[in-house]
């Protein structure tokens, strides 16, 4: 649990640091403007994170969202009757691609980063070709509403970025959470003590499609329909976990650190635009940052050793 | 410290390098290689079309080239247990590092040269630097460094920049015989790795790192200074790679890696080849399988005038079945 502490100084610190140039954002308006903004990669990292814990990647998961939303483009266009059918075939088509990944890997034995490198080109690929190269058709304003559309004051985005983040909370309390973290550990040992640790495994999979199916349905309202809209976001979310002190390799760290690790990095985009830090330098920034916060959080690691045994 | 002092510290279970290292599965990728070129002749010749035409043959080699030369180089990242995401990048920078340098002049190509190779050099030593002593995961420490090389190239460029001599663009087209010079380049660099990893004690230590790090440190193997030089050698190929695309395009173009996907498509051949993810498995030889197995998949895919959809698709479940029989020849480890 100490280790996820640091994250949230630095969250704290970046809007604070957001705050004083803008003070815009200390309003209920602006602040949930950038909940709402963030809520798409929170959920993508909600469930990175599971996949993570357990020992594994998803790199599927920005392809999964452009098809996500390309596919909901052409099956509704502009039908509202669609809209509910539509969604619901989402949510399966996630938790599909999900199974596939977690049955291939873990049956089949082929290495995660594979299995979802294969994923990744094959959804890209067969979702183009069925649209004939271009996104096609229009999204719903019932669709739209997810995305951009608001219940009283409160964003529907937050609302749902709220019930995912609680849902993943109660899920790594319950039984499973700690048979995921265990496998993630040390999976033979898991394995020995009774875990079905490949069941395990295959649900991490499975839930990190329904969270990117989610990210997609809001990104579909917010960002509108683009082939690109799941660009680089599977690195994103791999990227916000770790900032969360979730360690690659699996069986150590917290969900709501990997969540908080995704405000921090919209946070952080959000500082670099009002500084003015042009665009393009604004990687550089990253890049930086990110070896930086992942750095200080491995250096403190010996001494914690130490003082624990 | 000796090693043979040392080797009663190494525990039974992780087998020495000189077993491991025959068993790597590169028969597979140059059986599937086969399969692959049979299949394709049949395909072609039935649509009245000549698969194993010179012109072929030379549009595989040249088109692998520059894949098969940053392959190479992640080969050496992966069998020390490491692995390299910021090649395409570091592509697109030593390409107009070396047209800008050589802006057109042909006395200037030692000079573009040495730049390149100082510049990818350093890149590959800050890689292995962040990953060893600031103790970062590779795929955090290699994407951080990708974004910031991505960061300043979109800062400094926004198009193709500098120009390469004509002299310099043979490197690029020309030919001895019916080989490409750049697939000369391409062996060159493969039979210089496989030199490394066969013949020379750095060779048998990025095995070892790879194999099992905290084994091989007890054993007395300085694991950074190998992860180290492994990464600057990586990153070197990627530097030369960078070179023959500026050849190629006659300048520098600041997208020119990530367009042809150096970064995942140089792991995917990798481990098509394969050498484990998990490091301390594998060789060149299945490497330049594994490239030239994507290279005349893409040629087939051309001759019969396939969606480029269609494509992705297809390669995505080569890559994914090639890794499962593998992983079932092995079984009961784990990658």
């Amino acid at each position: 649990m100490r280790r996820t502490l640091p994250i949230f100084g630095v969250l704290a610190v970046l809007l604070v640091a957001i705050a004083v140039v803008n003070p815009f954002f200390l309003e209920p308006a602006g602040f949930l403007g950038f909940v709402k903004r963030a809520a798409p990669l929170v959920i993508l990292a909600a469930g990175q994170y599971f996949v993570i814990v357990s020992g594994e990647f998803d790199l599927s998961v920005g392809s999964l969202v452009t098809v996500e939303v390309v596919v909901a483009a052409r099956l509704i266009d502009g039908d509202e009757s669609l809209t509910w059918p539509v969604l619901g075939l989402l949510l399966v088509l996630g938790l599909l691609v999900g199974l596939v990944n977690g049955a291939v890997t873990t049956l089949l034995r082929v290495p995660s980063f594979i299995t979802t490198l294969g994923m990744m080109l094959i959804l890209s690929g067969a979702v183009f070709l069925w649209t004939g190269g271009a996104p096609r058709g229009a999204l719903s304003q019932g669709f739209r509403a997810f995305g951009r559309g608001s219940l009283g004051p409160i964003p529907w985005s937050v609302l749902i970025l709220l019930a995912v983040g609680v849902a993943a909370v109660l899920l790594m309390r319950a039984d499973f959470g700690r048979t995921l973290v265990a496998t993630g550990d040390n999976e033979r040992a898991a394995a020995l003590s009774g875990v079905r640790v490949d069941r395990a495994r295959i649900l991490a999979f499975v839930l990190s499609g329904l969270a990117a199916a989610v990210a997609g349905i809001l990104l579909g309202g917010f960002a509108g329909v683009s082939a690109q809209v799941g660009q680089g976001l599977e690195f994103q979310a791999i990227t916000a976990v770790v900032l969360g002190g979730v360690v690659l390799g699996g069986g150590r760290g917290s969900v709501v650190a990997a969540m908080a690790g995704a405000l921090t990095l919209e946070a952080l985009f959000t500082l670099l635009n009002l500084y003015g830090i042009s665009g393009a330098l604004e990687f550089t920034v990253q890049g930086v940052i990110i070896i930086a916060a992942v750095a200080a959080g491995a250096l403190r690691l010996p001494f914690r050793l130490r003082a624990s045994t | 410290m000796s090693e043979s002092e040392q080797i009663g510290a190494v525990p039974a279970r992780t087998p020495p390098f000189w077993r491991t290292r025959g068993s790597s599965p590169a028969g597979v990728v140059f059986l599937a290689l086969a399969g692959v070129i049979l299949i394709g002749w049949v395909l072609v010749a039935a649509r009245g079309g000549q698969f194993l035409s010179l012109e072929n043959l030379v549009g595989v080699q040249q088109r692998s080239a520059a894949l098969g030369i940053v392959a190479i180089g992640q080969t050496l990242a992966i069998l020390a247990g490491s692995l390299d995401l910021s090649v395409a990048y570091l592509i697109s920078l030593s390409s107009l590092v070396a047209a800008e340098t050589m802006a057109g002049r042909d006395g200037n190509i030692v000079i573009a040269v040495a730049a390149v190779a100082g510049i990818s050099a350093a890149v590959g030593l800050v890689n292995g630097l962040v990953i060893t002593k600031l103790r970062v995961h590779p795929f955090i420490a290699t994407f951080g460094v990708a974004l910031i090389i991505k960061g300043v190239l979109d800062h400094l460029y926004d198009g193709p920049a500098g120009k390469v001599p004509e002299s310099f663009q043979h490197l690029g087209y020309d030919r001895l015989g019916p080989l490409p010079v750049s697939a000369i380049l391409w062996a060159a660099v493969a039979v210089a790795a496989w030199f490394l990893l066969r013949r020379t004690t750095l060779g048998h230590r990025i095995y070892a790192v790879g194999g099992d790090q905290e084994v091989a440190r007890l054993s007395g193997v300085r694991t950074d200074r190998v992860l180290i030089v492994t990464h600057v050698l990586c990153s070197l190929c990627a530097g030369i790679a960078g070179l023959l695309l500026a050849s190629r395009l006659g300048a520098g173009a600041p997208t020119v890696g990530t367009d042809g996907g150096y970064d995942l498509e140089s792991i995917a051949a990798v481990v098509l080849g394969g050498t484990a993810l998990a490091g301390g498995r594998g060789g060149v030889g299945g490497t330049v399988g594994g490239v030239l197995l994507l290279a005349t998949l893409d040629s087939v895919f051309n001759q019969m005038e396939v969606n480029s959809f269609f494509k992705d698709v297809v390669r995505g479940v080569v890559i994914v079945t090639a890794v499962a029989i593998y992983a079932r020849r092995k079984h009961g480890r784990r990658a």
